[in-house]
């Protein structure tokens, strides 16, 4: 096991942004949580951001263990306060681009406070929320985003509270970028994510994805996969969407895309516009004046320019890069994983069922271009704004997939 | 402890009449501080007031959190993003503090916090002083850590202890807690800044060589570890779980061992350095007065009445409160009839004394609970009776 790690740790595409001395990494197979920190890996080296200045912040659970496997400076903080924790190392150091990347359980729960108030501020951070309904680590509690009626493990009969819709709630709080996807559409994670990356102010991006072990089989909505194929066939890519619409029912649609891009002066811009009235030009935080400040903001801007231009032109040139070698090798992992699991007793005896799931999670893997370009990921059109075709193909898809799920998976609703 | 000179610009040199709250955020920017997340609480407010008023022309970042939760962990961050950093609170706030007080404290993060007491529990005298949190400073986060306290009785003593405060805080990586009292922080008194020059400060120690040796922490109980400051490229981790001197997370009973002993040690093997006390014809004494803060200023009164009376009585006052002068309290037991120890809450530094004197010297306890400083009489009659 060792060797075939070793072999992992060194072919990773990912291995200069990741930790690898940390891997293997403590998340579920089937879990949504690695392919969000692979979009966001993707999405640092896509930005042209320089790593050195990039902060990732995570509070605590599953998604909090996040802060621990990105090869950048990271804090582990406690729960609900990554976002607090962030704001601190943001304003302390301008220069720094500062990520919180936690769960919906420590951003809106336990931490809902500092959430709605670096939104209200407009704070500049990027605020990127796993959501899979559920307290994972301690054992599949309700969360404040787990739908009606579903069941966890402090409500066994099924939740009877009103969940957050969370992009309404960032809307309400005036954050000025709110973007929602799932773990099936991780090439629009990946954009929204660079584009958080490179705006000031406060962003907010939602990923929906899948509990394997607790959320989905204590409601039993089958595997992974199976909820892949649910967000690909339940999603509806609705951009610049009202966020009073975007709350999700149980198993209902879930309605998806970038929902607000604005601008708004941030926290630090409105901070300094006041000292500069106040003190005059000579006003300097930390010992540079705003214009030194402005200089450096510019050059930093340059030679994102810069390295974003090399990496189209290598791009262009069929070399690299980034992207290719990352689909290849999430396309690997995806192989590995079934091997991996049947280790297990517990996943011994899902193996039995294995036929069926072999076919699905193949086809989709084929098919995976088209389906994605067409429907799910419309890359740059979609966050462009092609309205009409979304619903359209969002309606096709509904038609199939209802009959779809209805014939292979009968036994899967809940009691 | 390396020192250098203030920097001028936060250093508001010369005689100034103000209270010690005022005095807290004017030693805060002599000692370097450009980093104040605060929420507002009577009777420490007015910490936070001046610092906002000065965070422009001192070229210092102030920002009113939502909540005390969030002003210590804005606090922490800053600290790792290289600033110098500080909060003001009291009870209630610092309640909600001890949380991450206690990342702080596993984190080894640098920051100063000021508890202004007021009377408690709970809400209890929001304007009314008191010295009831002496043991929560402590005690309050969970789990086994070490924190430093110092206790300053008049405002002049706020600003002086405040620069002391983060000196001691840069060197040992630990927060320090300035435990004053409604009743200073809110005494107006003259203070004397002194110039830039005369202020001797621990500036930030950054690491600065190869990044393959770069250690967040050293396990070796001691002080003058250099921080990693984000942005440098060192790529460091932090955490709150227990962790190694990478900094990565390593859950078991042996490295909880390593940690907690250094969290400990660092401070209590070196309480030598770190303690300071203000005595006052101790030798020869049959009474020692022990005390602190605005109470040890009560005691001056019943001490000059004791003596008038021809009763051999030293003081003791605890400027450094935790980690508690146990060496000094062994040394004069048995030499002292007894020790008098006064403080407005139901009894806590006492238990400390009581602990160390053993039964060699009778301890008294001169209590009284939250909002009001003691009536210099019944500290007099105290020693009286410690004499007998």
């Amino acid at each position: 096991m060792s060797t075939e790690l070793g072999k992992f740790k060194a072919g990773s595409p990912m291995a200069d942004v990741l930790r690898m001395d940390r891997m293997p990494h403590i998340w579920c197979p089937g879990c949504g949580i690695g392919s969000e920190v692979n979009s966001f890996a993707d999405a640092v080296k896509r930005s042209g951001i320089d790593p050195k200045k990039l902060v990732v912040v995570s509070g605590i659970g599953c998604t909090g263990r996040v802060a621990g496997y990105v090869n950048f400076d990271s804090i582990h903080t406690t729960h609900g306060r990554a976002i607090a924790v962030a704001t601190g190392v943001k304003l302390a150091n301008p220069e720094l681009t500062v990520v919180v990347f936690s769960g919906e359980g420590d951003l809106a729960g336990i931490g809902g406070n500092h959430l709605i108030h670096a939104a209200r501020r407009n704070m500049d951070l990027v605020v990127i929320c796993n959501n899979n309904f559920t307290y994972g680590m301690t054992g599949g509690q309700v969360t404040p985003t787990t739908p009606n009626s579903a069941i966890a493990s402090t409500t066994p009969y099924g939740n009877y509270e009103y969940p957050f819709s969370l992009p309404f709630l960032m809307d309400a709080a005036g954050a000025t970028y709110i973007a929602r996807w799932t773990s099936v559409h991780s090439r629009n994670v990946t954009q929204s994510i660079e584009e958080a990356l490179l705006r000031k102010g406060f962003s907010f991006i939602e990923v929906i994805s899948p509990c394997t072990t607790l959320y989905l089989r204590r409601n039993r909505l089958g595997d992974g996969v199976d909820m892949l194929q649910h967000y690909q066939e339940n999603t509806i890519i609705k951009h610049g969407a009202d966020t009073r619409e975007t709350a999700i029912d149980y198993q209902g649609k879930i309605v998806i895309g970038k929902f607000v891009d604005k601008n708004k002066p941030s926290y630090l811009e409105a901070s300094d516009k006041c000292s500069i009235k106040l003190v005059g030009d000579d006003y300097q935080l930390y010992g540079k004046t705003i214009p030194e400040r402005e200089a450096e903001e510019k050059a930093e801007k340059e030679r994102i320019a810069a390295r974003r231009a090399a990496m189209a032109a290598a791009e262009a040139q069929g070399e690299a890069i980034v992207p290719a070698t990352t689909r290849k090798a999430s396309a690997a992992k995806v192989k590995k994983a079934p091997a991996k699991a049947a280790a297990t007793p517990k996943a011994a005896k899902k193996a039995a069922v294995k036929p069926v799931k072999k076919a699905v999670t193949k086809a989709p893997a084929k098919a995976a271009k088209t389906k994605f370009q067409s429907k799910i990921m419309p890359a740059k059109q979609a966050l462009a704004g092609t309205k009409k075709a979304a619903p359209k193909a969002a309606a096709q898809a509904k038609s199939k997939s209802t009959k779809a799920v209805a014939k292979a998976a009968p036994k899967k609703t809940r009691k | 402890m390396k020192t250098v000179a203030a920097d001028p610009k936060g250093v508001d040199s010369g005689p100034h009449f103000m209270d010690g709250d005022h005095a807290l955020a004017e030693g805060a920017l002599a000692a370097g501080c450009r980093f104040f997340a605060g929420y507002p609480i009577t009777p420490s407010t007015e910490t936070a007031e001046r610092f906002a008023e000065r965070a422009p022309e001192v070229g210092a970042m102030f920002i009113q959190m939502e909540d005390e939760l969030a002003s210590i962990a804005a606090n922490i961050g800053a600290a790792w993003a290289g600033q110098k950093v500080m909060t003001v609170t009291c009870g209630p706030g610092f309640s909600l503090m001890t949380e991450n007080l206690g990342l702080a404290c596993m984190t080894e993060t640098p920051m100063v916090i000021a508890n202004v007491q007021r009377g408690g529990p709970s809400t209890g005298l929001p304007t009314l002083t008191a010295q009831q949190d002496m043991m929560q400073a402590r005690y309050g986060p969970h789990g086994d850590n070490m924190i430093i306290a110092l206790c300053p009785d008049s405002p002049q003593e706020c600003f002086d202890l405040t620069v002391e405060a983060f000196n001691l805080s840069e060197f040992y990586r630990v927060p320090v807690i300035i435990l004053t009292d409604e009743t200073v922080g809110h005494m107006h008194e003259k203070v004397v800044i002194p110039p830039a020059d005369q202020i001797k400060i621990v500036p930030r120690n950054n690491y600065s060589g190869p990044k393959e040796d770069c250690r967040p922490y050293k396990f070796d109980s001691k002080g003058g570890h250099p921080m990693v400051r984000a942005g440098d490229g060192y790529n460091f981790h932090i955490t709150g779980l227990t962790h190694n001197e990478k900094g990565y997370p390593v859950m078991t009973a042996e490295q909880n061992v390593k940690v907690v002993t250094h969290l400990m040690e660092k401070i209590n093997s070196n309480a030598d350095d770190i303690i300071r006390l203000d005595e006052d014809q101790i030798d020869g004494a049959d009474v020692v007065v022990v005390s602190y803060g605005i109470t040890s200023r009560i005691a001056v009164k019943a001490i000059q009445d004791a003596r008038k009376e021809g009763i051999k009585v030293g003081s003791l006052r605890l400027i450094t409160i935790w980690p508690f002068c146990e060496k000094r309290i062994r040394e004069l037991t048995g030499k002292v009839k007894a020790f008098v120890v006064p403080e407005i809450n139901y009894g806590q530094m006492v238990k400390e004394v009581e602990r160390c004197a053993g039964s060699h010297s009778k301890v008294i306890s001169v209590n009284h609970c939250g909002g009001a400083v003691h009536d210099p009489a019944v500290i007099l009659d105290a020693i009286r009776k410690a004499n007998q």
